[in-house]
């Protein structure tokens, strides 16, 4: 594939030229340019581009092609879960009855929507165990943070001010950290032992009056269950802190163990992973959080409840820690989460934990000779490779990701979880089957191989994208985040 | 019970067991304590076939009044506009939406691309010369620009006008209560932000000042004055929410010496959807670009120098800097930034400064017509699309009786300002008709006898 450059929308932009068809102006034209003071009236028409409809498709299919999904091909991207995403989630997504529903409208009038988001929240209660269930939070990071002001009121409602440290282990996602100083804590570390799991005894030297809460994620970053839950609860507990669970992980134990019988306080889950809420380049993804009965009253506003067979928002929630989030949280996306649980149902929830742990060990299996596996015991639903074998013959983990996408693959997650040296975290997903799986293990095994044999081919990747390898250097020094017409 | 997600044959199983040396996938399991297994089956609905779930959900939407069938003058923060064909087409695409961030450049330029296609908009239309990727909302978007302000000035008080969007405000309280931030609100007077109580309590001490315009009562701020009060005080920012839609006719806020520009692109390309997923827009100051929180996408060359694009500026971000990260943000709106890129090409330069003067007109004919019924429009000052009227009834009953004629009626205002009984917020949009108008008149002239 030639190496080649695809212009701009505002380089296809030709003065004159349109694609929009506008409502009619069938009232009187009122003359608003003489209403208005003058400082108020735009003098340049914003340069937004002017194409013909036709051309505005072939920019968009243009820059599609030029991007890889799920539908594409394989993408084992540890910890962000990218498993199929239905197509009739999509379709009850647009529904104009759930699509074209106005947040102010009066709840009589919405009653379809509000049952759903009920039913939902029901649902999720079960899968994690936990008492109560809050839609507001808009993904993943703005779930943990809303968890963590919950704690926090919790401990200030006892209180209990002293109360100011987050610990988080130093296998945890970047957001765990970030979203404990953004709630007003400090984060600390606690260290992980050779088995890849939290060490109880340096939880034990960093627990205390001070602890507001311990972040955790089971199965952990390296794919790995933390064996000794609930001592580590006990622990936490026992300082009086509260156990918060990080639920980008729980794809990998649906109907085998749920949090809230694990001792967690509150967890978060991420709707645009373990159910298929699509990641859409990024986002919207949903964030809902989920409490023991302790932490109830500190729930964000509104909350759904169900009375006289009638859906209603509360607002009287006097220990509530407020508004997370304008309206009701991002209700498309739990439409699609709910729609994937009711096509699922328990049976089903329980066979994707169950694949997808089958198809993550069997993978880790096949790669633990041609890279190092550094923890033996069998993994959840992703493990963690170490390239350092291939470090030593001038092959970095980033180069064998970049390989990779010669060969038509999404690489792993690179370089993360950080307390393992050029790390690549596999997560195949129970919805890949065996055959592609096998391709990419072969893909693997050939790169190992070519790393011995034929490093440049590896250090000089990739060579068949329509892009090679980007100046990431200049674009941080110099950025340029915009276009300027020549 | 087959789950055509999962392909996982008998075959297929036992093979794999085998390679991995264990007998059943129980084994796999072993590792989590009994104390804390489920035993039995979680309690859920028993799964459904595609058909049959399809039938059931169509009936569970059926069950809402749509802004399709129904006429509706509700806005307040979310707006029932045109949605071009083309965007739903392109964000039905797969290869953009079953994506995840492009953190691999080479296979994710048109992600990359399209985002920073969308950075270009958002500039152009706020007057700013930089943007982000996307927040998760307006609201979110204005609290994180009031943290933003807050670590920038190294300073601890907000003044927020109440002409702020009540949600909005209600977000920012919250995420205040994190930073340890005071929030101080300026009341409005007459619809507007009341300048002579903003006077009295700026001083050094403040971190910034935030203006929605046009503000929640649609009214237009004079931006102009207030930012000259602000450039009075030493090191104090100006942070404005705006409509982007507004901004296709107004003069952008960048140009009245905003220093942060944020909003919702909801109203490009973005059904309401009961309030969410919308998409914050994030813009600033070349200043602040190395403070701005979420993903920045820039413009770059690869080894053989073709032009391309990739995530920048990445040590502001939580993957990287951890606890001292800007913003603890990850996931944004990215497809909803895609629909309204798309929308934004689509209506193109032209059209969006036809699309913002028709939102116009039409809202002031329903406010000489309701004026000629003798219903009180409370503000008179310049307007967007939104205006204030006074009835004799609650809104709430005003409303169920519009409901009846086929007419979703405005938003009530008592329930976020106590004192605006009986006062209603009306949303006029290009997309509402002269003869909706007249019906919608006529009904709220009947009901004021």
């Amino acid at each position: 594939m030639a190496n080649q450059d695809f212009p701009l929308i505002f380089e296809r932009s030709k003065e004159g030229r349109t694609s929009y068809s506008l409502p009619d102006l069938d009232v009187p034209a009122y003359d608003i340019e003489n209403e208005l003071e003058e400082a108020y009236i735009r003098k340049n028409p914003a340069e937004l581009p002017e194409l013909s409809e036709l051309d505005i498709m072939r920019h968009y299919t243009g820059l599609s092609n030029r991007n890889y999904g799920v539908d594409s091909g394989f993408y084992p991207l540890g910890s962000c879960t990218m498993k199929y995403n239905p197509k009739i989630n999509e379709d009850v997504a647009r529904l104009e009855g759930f699509s074209h529903v106005h947040p102010y409208q009066d709840p009589n009038t919405v009653q379809g929507a509000m049952e759903m988001l009920y039913d939902l929240q029901t649902a999720l209660k079960e899968i994690t165990g936990m008492h109560e269930i809050s839609l507001q939070s808009a993904a993943g990071a703005h779930g943990e943070w809303t968890a963590l002001m919950m704690i926090r009121a919790y401990h200030e409602a006892n209180g209990d001010y002293a109360r100011t440290k987050v610990i988080v282990p130093d296998s945890a996602h970047g957001t765990n950290p970030a979203s404990a100083a953004v709630a007003g804590f400090e984060a600390v570390t606690v260290k992980s032992n050779e088995n890849g799991l939290v060490d109880l005894e340096d939880l034990k030297r960093v627990v205390g009056p001070d602890t507001a809460a311990l972040m955790l994620t089971n199965p952990n970053t390296l794919g790995l269950f933390e064996t000794e839950i609930l001592e580590m609860a006990d622990i936490v507990h026992g300082a009086g802190g509260k156990l918060y669970y990080d639920g980008a992980n729980l794809n990998a134990i649906m109907g085998y163990a749920r949090p809230g019988d694990m001792g967690f306080d509150a967890v978060h889950l991420n709707l645009h992973k373990t159910f298929t809420g699509p990641h859409g380049g990024g986002g919207p993804g949903s964030g809902p959080v989920g409490v023991s009965e302790e932490l109830v009253p500190f729930l964000p506003k509104p909350v759904i409840v169900h009375k006289d067979d009638k859906y209603m928002f509360d607002y009287d929630r006097p220990q509530s820690i407020g508004r997370v989030k304008p309206y009701y949280g991002n209700f498309a996306i739990n439409l699609r989460a709910y729609t994937y649980i009711r096509t699922m149902g328990a049976e089903g929830l329980k066979k994707v934990s169950e694949y997808a742990v089958l198809n993550a060990n069997y993978m880790m299996r096949k790669l633990e000779k041609a890279y190092d596996l550094p923890f033996q015991q069998h993994c959840k639903h992703e493990f963690v490779l170490s390239g350092r074998r291939q470090k030593k013959l001038g092959v970095r983990t980033l180069d064998i990701a970049k390989r990779l996408l010669d060969f038509g693959y999404h690489p792993p997650t690179i370089y993360f979880p950080l307390n393992v040296e050029e790390s690549m975290m596999v997560e195949p997903t129970e919805t890949e089957s065996k055959e592609t799986l096998d391709g990419f293990i072969d893909t693997m095994i050939t790169i190992a191989k070519e790393v011995e044999d034929n490093p440049e081919v590896v250090q000089e990747a990739p060579h068949h994208t329509i892009v090679k390898r980007m100046d990431e250097t200049t674009a941080a020094r110099k950025p340029i985040l915009r276009y300027e017409k020549a | 019970m087959e789950f055509r997600y999962l392909p996982m044959t008998e075959t297929d199983k036992q093979e794999m067991l085998d390679a991995i040396g264990v007998t059943s996938t129980e084994d796999l399991f072993s590792d989590i304590p009994s104390e804390v297994r489920v035993n039995g089956a979680l309690n859920l609905k028993k799964p459904k076939n595609e058909y049959q779930l399809k039938k059931e959900l169509t009936e569970m939407a059926n069950k809402n009044v749509n802004l399709k069938e129904y006429s509706s003058f509700l806005g307040a923060g979310v707006y029932d506009h045109f949605i071009p064909s083309v965007v739903d087409h392109v964000i039905s695409r797969s290869e953009f939406y079953t994506a995840y961030t492009p953190y691999q450049p080479e296979i994710s330029q048109g992600e990359l691309q399209a985002i920073f296609e969308f950075q270009t908009m958002i500039s152009e239309l706020t007057g700013m010369p930089v943007s982000n990727s996307s927040m998760y909302d307006g609201g979110t978007s204005l609290a994180e620009a009031v943290n933003l302000s807050a670590a920038h000035t190294k300073k601890k008080k907000i003044l927020l006008s109440k002409a702020v969007h009540p949600e909005s405000r209600a977000v920012i309280e919250s995420y205040a209560k994190g930073q340890g931030l005071e929030i101080f609100e300026i009341e409005s007077v007459d619809g507007l932000t009341d300048f002579n109580q903003l006077e009295r309590e700026i001083d050094g001490d403040i971190a910034s000042v935030v203006i929605q315009y046009p503000n929640f009562f649609g009214q237009i701020e004079p931006l102009d004055k207030i930012n000259n009060i602000i450039k009075g005080q030493k090191n104090v920012m100006f942070i404005v929410s705006s409509n982007p839609l507004a901004l296709g006719f107004l003069t952008p806020p960048g140009e009245f010496g905003a220093d942060i520009v944020v909003g919702d692109t909801q109203v490009f390309g973005i059904p309401a959807q009961f309030g969410g997923p919308h998409c914050g827009y994030f813009a600033t100051t070349k200043k602040l670009m190395r403070k701005v929180p979420g993903r920045l996408v820039g413009q770059t060359k690869d080894e053989n120098g073709v032009r391309g694009y990739v995530l920048t500026l990445q040590a502001r971000e939580q993957h990287i800097r951890r606890e001292k990260a800007t913003s603890n943000i990850c996931s944004n709106q990215a497809l909803n930034a895609l629909a309204s890129s798309v929308a934004m090409s689509s209506i193109g330069k032209h059209g969006l400064v036809q699309m913002a003067k028709l939102n116009m007109q039409k809202a002031r004919y329903a406010k000489e017509r309701l004026e000629k019924e003798n219903v009180e429009v409370v503000f008179q000052n310049p307007f967007f699309n939104e205006i204030v009227v006074k009835l004799n009834a609650p809104i709430s009953t005003v409303n169920e009786h519009l409901l009846d004629k086929g007419i979703i009626g405005g938003y009530d205002l008592s329930t976020a300002y106590p004192e605006l009984k009986n006062h209603m917020l009306v949303a006029v949009t290009e997309i509402r008709t002269k003869e909706e108008i007249d019906q919608f008149v006529k009904e709220l002239g009947d009901i004021n006898g």
